[in-house]
């Protein structure tokens, strides 16, 4: 075909899901000239799946996002329709906050950013193909176009190689009814990329007045809302409400009868799924003393009467569904407006990428997203943000940034998908932090908007109310440390109706606070010299005092694994030329090549005693290099 | 690490047979080098766990000993590595001339532990495991060989195991509990929460208990034999001893000096001082003596009080007893084949075991074991059941006992569940480290301190 040339950019970024977003508007932001191809225009941001943004750790990660300077935070507080703080009661580490949102009203904010922000061109295109000139990506789209670009972001979520699969009926197909890109694969592994597939599935959609709201228990919006956004002035409002139901035996029959005509257990998709997110069938058939599943009835919007049937993926055939659905109280005569369907897609073994989420064999190639063999809105968006970061930090000569494991969810995200790589579409937990009490979505802010802020990605503005904060919470701290409250019968009083003991002296302030049953608010009688201060200090104030040991315990557990995370390991060492290290370790080092011992260890096959040789090996290593250096002196 | 190293494996007394293990990627070539088969079969001709029988000879050709020679193939060895072993006819001369002709042939002399570190470096052994090889190597008495064999065989490793595997069920629940708020997942009980950490924490405190018992068994007692002059405190050392250590004469106040030797009684291993009497005395020489008695006496750990049964208690005597109260003590109540003019009442009031025997005639010993196995608590000690047995497991396991502790007082205190997640986390994260599934650079670094690194 007959192609041009489109022009230079300094970072073409492949894809404006919520990968590409992020990626792009970081780049343009930090001084690169910008582009983002997507499939079609009218699906940036596009939520495929759960109307919602956050939820257990995800919840963190959006506002990790926001403390970098990213857009999905600020987003999703313009397009909440009904937000909960999940786990409350279960402790501040997993305190996480979840927002149903309009999905078109997120789509359309989305695209609008990205339409206003300088450097950035948002331009429909299908890129099919990729090659490298010398110091340059070129980029071939659909219609001839060569665009010539310093770095590249693959964003391609479930586009790439995209397959439908409903029942027996399966196609070439991108999400949402769009196409998929169907040439990129072949131009990827013509690079020697290794691309594997993935699948994942979304549940039906059903039309609001079909369902019969009467049976349902209602779900209301947690009041007030907090948002995600630091930015966000006017926390959003809860306009409307979820509802709940269950499966039950009838359901699971249906389900069971038909399972030799669902493509997956027939045999016809090879890609993994996610294991933390089955489908109904999946459900059904790993826990058959189940008697019966939960399901979410979620708006998806505002101006819509679509409902999204959440819990209840499937790939079954079309009549089926309708059949087990029907089975649910208050689904008796649903109508279904989309069907559920299955997705397969090709994904890269992120063991290919290294901390900043660029190609180790490939320089100026990043990976975000379901591209890198993540699931979720927010696991995208987070790798987006970091890729973008280091591809226009890269080109602009500055030296990359790399989150930890102990400092953030993202940096955990990261870290096991550069390590352990992904089995299956890779979800983020609280319980795969381990530094779980010491990054919490309240902090959060705390713990990168200095980043943030150094990158260049935090505006004055915000900068300067951030300070403001820090010291509000400071000063108030100091305060509650240094404050004696006299025994009086207020405090007595709130004290005993809370079930706990009473003082007949003087005591500290924060070793009341300390005491699990008592909030702020239970003082706030005998606090009488209490400043008026916003409701978030207090929180901070109240969980740092009150998980003070706990949080100490970590901190030491982060400083020792920090001890290892710096001791680097070369870089291009083969590991064959260790002694004493197992075959397999040799294998799977020389795959993951790891930046340091503290990654080594995290490597599946890789045994504590690997980790000893390499100790040994680098302790060795380095008296060598000292000799070096000191006969260099001496001569 | 490279390097083919070679040591004399088998215990450097003169003995039936004595073993040049020879390990590293070398091994087989190093070893040809020293030995021929008598078939002309190399060692490299033949697979792992065969043997030849041949000799050793030296450089010069000079043919030094009849000997066997074992070849193991990597990784299928005790190192790991390929090894060979030449069983020679023992003899510490001729043992040690093969050992030379090996380094001559290319072989560095391992160091201290480096078997075992090879062993452990490449796998072959859990670090309890190879903890429990050094302990072996080092192990003085019966029990402690049998509690380092114990660990060494994995039991420790699958106590642990147990314990292990009850936190992480805990944990894993309380992840899903949190992570999944969508999916009914059932909120554990308090009193179920309870009563796993409870559990775990016992199973840790009797390791802990146990430790304390077994560290008499691995590293003896400092004890001392004190009496009156003229008791037999001579007679009952080398009766105990087994030889003639102290001299022996019917005069009081022979043993001037403090007499040393090491003993196994009721399998703990004893660090027996025989001493001067205890006496007023105006012979300067004899009164060193009484003084260096009575030094040995404050530091020791437990101390064999001897009595004639044949002589009403002395003045001496009551002092003795007076002086025994702040160290564990057992009454000999010795020549109990002579007629007895002692008062037993008095010592059972003072000593909580007295027993009766004859050192001269040799009887009494079961009473004088069991008497010391009573004392220490030890009676119903079982070495094989796998213990703790080095200070930086009992450190892992307490520090372990610790977190779990701090977790139900979270618990009692009414703290939310994320608090006890962490202290759960800490307690599997130090229970990992005990059993070598984690590494971390003090880890590492305390054990290898052992292993001489860097040689």
């Amino acid at each position: 075909m007959k192609t041009y040339d489109a022009g230079l950019v300094d970072v073409a970024v492949i894809g404006a899901g919520h990968a590409g977003i992020e990626a792009g508007l970081a780049a343009a932001r930090l001084g690169c000239e910008t582009v983002v191809f997507t499939m079609n225009l009218d699906a940036v941001g596009n939520c495929p799946c759960n109307p919602s943004i956050g939820g257990t750790a995800k919840g963190h990660l959006v506002r990790e996002i926001d403390a970098l300077g990213g857009e999905m935070g600020r987003a999703a507080d313009a397009c909440t329709i009904q937000s909960r703080m999940l786990n409350r009661g279960k402790g501040p580490a997993v305190h996480s906050l979840r927002a149903q949102i309009d999905r078109n009203a997120y789509s359309r904010y989305m695209k609008h950013a990205l339409e206003l922000c300088p450097r950035l061109g948002l331009r429909q295109a299908e890129v099919v193909d990729l090659r490298q000139d010398q110091d340059f990506w070129l980029l071939t789209t659909r219609l001839g176009g060569v665009y010539r670009a310093g770095a590249v972001i693959l964003c391609t979520g479930t586009f790439l190689g995209g397959k439908i699969f409903v029942g027996e009926a399966s196609y070439e197909g991108g999400p949402d009814g769009m196409f998929p890109s169907a040439f990129l694969p072949e131009a990827l592994e013509r690079l020697g990329i290794s691309l594997r597939r993935f699948k994942t599935g979304t549940p039906a959609r059903v039309l609001r007045s079909s369902v019969d709201w009467e049976k349902l228990e209602v779900q209301h919006g947690d009041e007030p809302v907090v948002p995600f956004s630091f930015e966000t002035e006017t926390p959003p409002e809860n306009r409307d409400v979820c509802y709940i139901s269950w499966t039950n035996e009838g359901t699971h029959r249906i389900i069971r009868e038909n399972l030799e005509r669902s493509p997956l257990y027939a045999g016809m998709i090879e890609g993994v799924g996610p294991r933390y997110c089955p489908s109904i069938e999946d459900k059904v058939v790993r826990f058959p003393d189940k008697e019966r599943h939960q399901l979410f009835i979620e708006p998806c919007g505002l101006d819509t009467e679509e409902m999204y049937l959440q819990g209840m993926s499937s790939s079954l055939p079309e009549e089926v569904q309708e059949k087990f659905y029907r089975s649910i109280p208050g689904l008796e005569h649903v109508r279904l407006m989309r069907s559920a369907y299955a997705i397969e897609y090709d994904c890269c073994d992120p063991l290919q990428l290294d901390a900043a989420l660029e190609f180790r064999d490939w320089p100026g190639l990043y990976g975000a997203g379901q591209f890198n063999g993540s699931s979720g809105y927010e696991e995208a968006a987070a790798q987006g943000l970091v890729a973008g970061i280091n591809a226009a930090r890269k080109l602009q000569g500055k030296e990359r940034v790399v989150l930890d494991r102990a400092g953030s969810y993202i940096g955990t995200l990261i870290d096991d998908l550069i390590t352990k790589g992904a089995a299956d579409p890779y979800r983020m937990m609280t319980s795969r932090s381990e530094y779980r009490l010491v990054l919490r979505q309240d902090n959060a802010g705390e713990r990168l908007t200095p980043l943030g802020r150094e990158l260049g990605l935090i505006s004055d503005r915000r900068w300067e109310k951030f300070t403001h904060w820090m010291d509000l919470k400071k000063r108030e701290l100091r305060r509650v440390r240094g404050t004696n409250l006299p025994p009086s019968e207020a405090l007595n009083r709130a004290l005993v109706s809370r079930g706990t003991s009473p003082v007949s002296t003087g005591v500290k302030l924060s070793e009341l606070l300390k005491r699990p049953q008592i909030t702020y608010r239970d003082l706030k009688e005998a606090d009488t010299e209490r400043p008026s201060l916003p409701e978030d200090v207090l929180e901070s104030v109240e969980i740092e005092l009150k998980y003070e040991g706990y949080i100490r315990r970590q901190q030491a557990d982060i400083e020792e694994a920090r001890r290892l995370e710096g001791k680097r390991l070369p870089v291009g060492l083969d590991y064959s030329q260790v002694l004493g290290l197992r075959l397999e370790a040799v294998e799977k080092l020389n795959r993951v090549r790891p930046e340091n011992l503290g990654q080594a260890g995290r490597i599946s096959g890789v045994s504590p005693a690997d980790v000893s040789v390499l100790m040994i090996w680098l302790a060795a290593h380095e008296a060598e290099g000292h000799g070096t250096v000191h006969k260099e002196g001496a001569g | 690490m490279n390097a083919t190293i070679a040591a004399i494996s088998t215990g450097q007394a003169p003995g039936g047979i004595g073993v040049i293990r020879i390990s590293g990627p070398r091994a087989l070539a190093v070893a040809q080098r020293v030995f021929r088969s008598r078939s002309g079969r190399g060692l490299a001709e033949i697979p792992g766990y065969q043997a030849l029988l041949g000799q050793a000879f030296g450089a010069d050709g000079e043919a030094l000993d009849d000997c066997v020679a074992l070849v193991f193939r990597a990784p299928k060895s005790y190192t790991g590595e390929d090894v060979v072993e030449l069983s020679c006819h023992g003899g510490l001369y001729v043992t040690r001339r093969v050992l030379e002709e090996v380094l001559a042939a290319g072989a560095s002399p391992a160091g201290r532990g480096e078997f075992t570190k090879r062993a452990y470096l490449n796998g072959k052994l859990d670090l309890a495991q190879a903890e429990s090889v050094m302990e072996l190597i080092g192990a003085t008495g019966r029990q402690a060989a049998r509690m380092a064999r114990a660990g060494g065989s994995g039991r420790l490793s699958r106590r642990l195991e147990k314990i292990r595997e009850d936190l992480e069920g805990v944990a894993a629940h309380l992840a899903a509990w949190a992570d999944f708020p969508d999916e009914d997942v059932e909120e554990l009980s308090q009193a179920e929460l309870r009563g796993v950490l409870e559990r775990c924490k016992a199973g840790l405190d009797s390791l802990l208990a146990q430790f304390e018992k077994g560290r008499i068994f691995r590293e003896g007692l400092r004890t001392v034999i004190v009496g009156r002059p003229n008791v037999g405190k001579s007679t009952l050392m080398n009766w105990l001893a087994g030889r003639e250590r102290s001299i022996v004469t019917p005069y009081a106040g022979t043993t001037r000096d403090v007499v040393e030797e090491p003993v196994s009684l009721a399998g703990v291993p004893l660090l027996l001082a025989d001493t001067a009497g205890l006496r007023e005395t105006d012979d300067p020489v004899e009164e060193i003596g009484v003084a260096a008695a009575r030094q040995r006496l404050a530091s020791a750990e437990l101390a064999l009080a001897v009595f004639d049964q044949s002589q009403a208690l002395s003045g001496e005597d009551f002092q003795l007893m007076e002086e025994l109260r702040q160290v564990p003590a057992i009454a000999v109540v010795n020549k109990s084949d002579l007629e007895s003019r002692i008062d037993e009442e008095a010592l059972r009031k003072a000593f909580p075991y007295v027993v009766e025997c004859s050192a001269a005639e040799g009887r009494g010993l079961e009473a004088l074991e069991e008497a010391l196995a009573a004392l220490l608590g030890t009676s119903d000690f079982d070495p094989d059941a796998g213990e703790l047995f080095t200070q930086r497991q009992r450190r892992a396991a307490a520090s372990a006992g610790e977190a779990l502790d701090q977790a139900l007082e979270a618990l009692e205190a009414g703290v939310t569940l994320d608090a006890v997640t962490v202290c759960l986390d800490a307690a599997l994260g130090d229970l990992y480290e005990l059993t070598g599934q984690r590494v971390s650079e003090a880890v590492v670094d305390q054990v290898f301190e052992r292993f001489c690194v860097g040689k």
